[in-house]
């Protein structure tokens, strides 16, 4: 393990830049809520903003949070490339190479959608308060197979098609 | 400190670090920060020499861990399995075919401007919407 990180010092700090990134984005969660899925549900539940004077009984907190989000990537996205022509620990950017709005697109947001709305977990926080919940730990079990049982069968359907 | 503050406002400072946590990842090694893709890459090849991943979804897990306890988190009450079971199934499919959630599609597909990711947040905010109206008029 020590041979290969002063092999490479890159690996290093790859791994040390990709921890503190999830720790970041970890402390953002929790900060904003978003690990309280009782929270997303009720921004979820849009038709309470008649209940009352605006907003009404509807919790508008994840647009707060997606609004201060996608200011910083904003910025992000548009100039980090032009400032650093790779990045600090990559050869390259890994752009998603992917513009087609298709099938499984609307249709595999729309499955996301749903879930979401039952349980108001997402993947983060899911992740992020795994160990803090058994609710959000059970949705994350649930959740891994999901993701394998998918990445398997489109696997195979990739080979049957090539 | 932050008890004196709007819930509104602390909920955004909570967002840009949920942007800067995707700003650093994009700068240093050129990834999108994307939990749903992260996490079933790293399951669909555990092994893989590079584990940048697992390095991330560790500082992810652990720091909901730390933090989530250090600021109180109200526990919830423990919901139905035949609720949660269903609900991370859909979702883990659902972010698998579709490429992406909250976190991909959301925090950096629209900071990218793409059409797709608009696309693809418009549907799931609507349909999450539609299924906590009909699970409220079944409750």
């Amino acid at each position: 393990m020590t041979e290969a990180v002063q092999a490479n010092p890159l690996r290093a700090g790859r791994l040390g830049l990709a921890f503190s990134a999830g720790l970041v984005f970890a402390a953002g969660l929790v900060l904003s809520g978003m690990t309280q899925p009782l929270k997303v549900l009720g921004f979820l539940d849009i038709t309470a903003i008649t209940k009352g004077p605006f907003p009404g009984m509807w919790d508008p907190t994840l647009a707060f949070v997606m609004g201060g989000a996608v200011c910083v990537t904003l910025l992000a996205f548009a100039w980090t490339q032009k400032l650093a022509a790779a990045p600090l620990f990559a050869h390259q950017y890994h752009e998603p190479a992917v513009n087609r709005i298709d099938m499984p697109l609307v249709g595999g947001a729309a499955l996301f959608g749903a879930g979401w709305g039952l349980a108001g977990y997402c993947p983060g926080p899911a992740l992020a308060s795994a160990l803090l919940s058994v609710d959000a730990l059970i949705f994350t079990g649930a959740m891994l197979l999901g993701m394998l049982i998918c990445k398997t069968f489109l696997s195979k359907s990739a080979k049957i098609s090539n | 400190m932050l008890a004196n503050l709007h819930p509104y406002f602390i909920a955004a400072i909570g967002g840009i670090l949920i942007g800067l946590a995707s700003w650093l990842l994009w700068w240093g090694l050129g990834r999108i920060a994307g939990i749903s893709s992260i996490t079933s890459e790293a399951l669909a090849a555990p092994t893989h020499p590079d584990t940048w991943r697992w390095a991330f979804l560790a500082g992810l897990i652990v720091g909901g861990c730390l933090l989530g306890q250090g600021l109180e988190i109200p526990t919830l009450p423990t919901r139905p399995l035949y609720l949660l079971i269903p609900a991370g199934l859909l979702v883990g499919i659902g972010t698998v075919w579709g490429n992406g959630c909250t976190s991909g599609h959301g925090v950096c597909g629209l900071g990218r401007l793409s059409l797709r990711s608009l696309v693809a947040v418009g549907t799931f905010m609507a349909i999450g919407m539609v299924t906590v109206t009909l699970m409220r008029g079944a409750a």
